[in-house]
């Protein structure tokens, strides 16, 4: 039977997330024995070639190319878990929300103190994706099937959730692993 | 300039005994006399009462009636809630910005007039509605609005117009009001001939436990809506410790939809003087504060004549009617315009000068109210009910209404009807019922209970209007053929996202969420999930607020999902493979395009 097969993504986030992915540590031996990693940075696939089980996603989106990539996923994985604060809610990028792009974008590449740039360009390469007027949850864009809050959620916390899920079992997170404060 | 500013403010203050406890009335006198609360004249009143300044300035920025910017010498509101606009008050609204040549929310360059708009202002019976200023002006018609406002870009004020005025003591001459009561069906209650003093003379002849002990047995439950039975209120209030007690009148019916209060106020305020005069009596309490919200301003001077004349008769004061020892008065204390003081805590902290935010219960009001005394808080038409109790006997009320609500009640009936007004009818009453009295049987639906009520469906008109079954303050909101309730509910959510007082997250976050959801659906935008999503969120809102506004703020999405459901399904789509209609990427994109100046590479078209 072949295995099962899961892809991560990380949109607008700082990789935070898939550290504590990796940070199960051994267990991802025992993981790989149920599940294969497709689309993912830890495998360097580019595009998805299969459908997948699971999709996770760190990060919300905060370009045009973060909506392409989760729109991709959705395509193409049966349940999608936003992990972590920045997909759920569109965490610390999401600040810039209250101030206009505009301002952002001046501050980024005109008037900020450490900015070199003497043209006084925006930067317009077709390489660079477009911002959005304002930083989005994954929530926002597709249907997420499940939320894994934290900042990051801990390495225990997507194991169990990871094993419920695919072992088809009820997940019951003890209540140190969904506290936060 | 500003010592001049220094000693007005001085003056007022001194009249408040630099109380800080009247911040209140301190913040509406300056706001008068000045047309605004300035920074510096924040200052002044701050070193006056010994406050810190930032004390005086949240109460200012509170408060839809003051503000820190100087306002128009003549500060037109007008009323914006559903029941005015499904009668013209957009084409009102035009007109007034046509004449003075600016939007709402503007005042014009030669400080004259500013426009505003104001959610329901207590005349949904006669829409639509402004303030200008003190002044209500009622039943208004673009040319009507075109005609003030010539005359006030004419004279700074409508005078000349001679607007004619309303029935009854609306026509006195300290009211002088075209507002009308629309007083449609009375029964023997509280708008049936009463002679001051009636209740008050049998209340006295008993001990105050034995006045309790009737007002128990008149089976009296609270007619702001929540029910809770009068004489258990007064019990605990009488029984809690502490040397000073509180009698509180909450006349800030500020419930879309309700104005039966209005019509107390003027055709019977002595029956509801005489009830806290009671109440008084009752829990040993020597002061009375009516919480008048500051939309019904115009009938203050009429008020505090009705309590003098009270006072000259020997009904409040010292020794009332004789009795050695019993002595009570009661003072009437501005609202400046916001909803929540209508939630009794809320207007505790109002009474005592401050924002108006709910309290956190317990203590309840009875323990730790008003200055952290015992404290009862009444509705207008209990006190009233109670004044009546006393006077005919607590088996006379008892045996009226239906079982579990006892008595009658008042119902204010607006919308889409032939007859709108006040009603004072049984508790029991079915919907249709009163539909039929009202002249509007063809209604497509009925909100009971206003903004925060129900939206009940045809096929449950047959419901009794009661404590147990359709509950309410007494709006009654009627709504005919071709209304769009969807609208409703989202005017509603406007009005609760507006009105919130933010403290705590569930309703000043929740409100704005479900009013967003409730905008993608009626867009087209939304999947039968997002529908999923505003009950999930509704009931979040319902069961983690901190007060009764936000665990009522969810109810005309909520009621109207249960009730209308297909009003809802006809607007939404699935979403295709999970990709959310409500998201629009070119919108998304479209500042970076512009800013940057080149086209997404992922645009569609």
């Amino acid at each position: 039977m072949t295995k099962p097969k899961v892809a991560t993504t990380s949109l607008a986030g700082c990789f935070g997330c898939h550290m504590s992915i990796l940070d199960i540590d051994d267990r991802i031996l025992k993981l790989v024995e149920l599940i294969d990693f497709h689309k993912s940075p830890v495998t360097d696939i580019k595009k998805f070639s299969d459908r997948c089980l699971v999709g996770l996603i760190e990060g919300g989106c905060c370009n045009e190319e973060n909506v392409h990539v989760l729109q991709d996923f959705r395509k193409n994985c049966d349940v999608l878990i936003s992990v972590g604060d920045c997909a759920i809610m569109g965490g610390i990028p999401a600040m810039r929300n209250g101030i206009s792009l505009k301002e952002c974008f001046q501050e980024a590449y005109q008037d900020g103190v450490t900015v070199y740039n003497p043209s006084g360009k925006i930067p317009s390469d077709r390489e660079l994706p477009l911002l959005l007027d304002k930083v989005y949850p994954c929530s926002a864009v597709v249907k997420m099937d499940y939320h894994m809050p934290g900042c990051p959620p801990s390495a225990d916390t997507i194991w169990e959730t990871l094993v419920a899920l695919l072992t088809n079992k009820p997940l019951d997170l003890p209540y140190e692993l969904i506290k936060y404060d | 300039m500003n010592e001049n500013l220094e000693a007005v403010i001085r003056e007022i203050c001194q009249k408040y005994a630099n109380d800080s406890a009247r911040m209140m009335d301190i913040v509406r006198d300056v706001q008068s006399s000045m047309g605004g609360v300035s920074k510096a004249a924040m200052k002044a009143i701050a070193d006056a009462v010994g406050v810190a300044q930032v004390e005086v300035e949240s109460v200012v920025t509170f408060y839809a009636f003051l503000s820190p910017e100087s306002k128009g010498k003549v500060v037109i509101r007008l009323c914006n809630d559903f029941i005015d606009r499904m009668f013209g008050a957009d084409r009102v609204a035009e007109t007034f910005e046509k004449e003075f040549g600016i939007k709402f929310g503007e005042t014009t360059a030669d400080g004259l007039v500013t426009l505003e708009y104001t959610p329901c202002i207590g005349m949904c019976d006669q829409p639509p509605a402004a303030l200008i200023n003190d002044k209500v002006v009622t039943w208004l018609s673009t040319d009507m609005a075109s005609r003030i406002a010539k005359a006030i870009k004419a004279d700074g004020n409508i005078d000349k117009l001679n607007l004619p005025n309303g029935d009854g003591n609306n026509s006195h001459e300290l009211v002088n009001s075209m507002v009308h009561n629309n007083l449609r069906e009375k029964s023997d209650l509280i708008f049936a001939d009463f002679e001051p003093g009636a209740g008050l003379k049998n209340a006295i002849a008993e001990t105050p436990v034995e006045v309790i002990k009737n007002v128990k047995a008149s089976r009296l439950r609270g007619r702001g809506g929540a029910g809770f039975p009068t004489g258990m209120k007064w019990e605990f209030t009488r029984g809690a410790e502490g040397d000073e007690k509180y009698v509180l009148c909450n006349a800030d019916e500020g419930e879309p939809g309700t104005f039966k209060d209005r019509v107390i106020l003027t055709e019977a305020p002595d029956l509801m003087f005489e009830g806290m005069t009671v109440a008084g009596y009752a829990i040993g309490a020597k002061t009375g504060v009516v919480y008048l919200r500051g939309e019904y301003q115009y009938l203050t001077a009429f008020l505090n004549d009705v309590l003098q004349k009270r006072r000259d008769a020997g009904l409040l004061g010292k020794n009332i009617l004789g009795k050695s020892g019993f002595d009570f008065d009661i003072r009437i204390q501005m609202g400046a315009g916001a909803y929540i003081c209508g939630e009794e805590t809320a207007l505790i902290s109002s009474c005592e000068g401050l924002r108006g935010d709910p309290k956190n219960r317990p203590p309840f009001p009875a323990q730790k109210g008003y200055l952290g005394k015992p404290t009862s808080v009444n509705n207008v038409e209990t006190f009233c009910a109670v004044a009546k109790i006393m006077e005919k006997g607590a088996p006379w009320f008892a045996q009226k209404g239906s079982q579990g609500s006892a008595g009658l009640k008042l119902f204010s009936v607006s919308g889409d009807c032939k007859k709108p007004g006040v009603y004072e009818l049984p508790f029991g009453t079915t919907v249709k019922e009163l539909l039929v009295k009202v002249g509007a049987e063809d209604a497509i639906a009925v909100q009971v209970g206003g903004a925060c009520g129900i939206t009940v469906a045809p096929s449950s008109f047959d419901e009794k209007i009661c404590y147990d079954h359709l509950a309410t303050g007494g709006s009654v909101m009627v709504f005919g053929p071709g209304r769009d309730l969807l609208e409703l509910a989202h005017s509603f959510m406007e009005f609760f996202e507006e009105e919130s007082c933010g403290y705590c997250t569930p309703c000043r976050v929740g409100n704005t969420l479900l009013k967003r959801r409730l905008e993608y659906v009626m867009a087209g935008k939304g999947s039968p999930e997002d529908l999923v999503y505003m009950e999930t969120l509704g009931n979040t809102i319902r069961n983690t607020s901190r007060c009764g506004l936000g665990q009522t703020s969810a109810n005309p999405v909520l009621t109207t999902l249960q009730n209308f459901r297909s009003l809802y399904e006809g607007k939404v789509k699935p979403s295709k493979d999970g990709q959310l209609a409500s998201f629009d990427l070119n919108q998304a994109v479209g500042l970076s395009e512009s800013i940057v100046g080149r086209k997404s590479i992922h645009h569609h078209d």
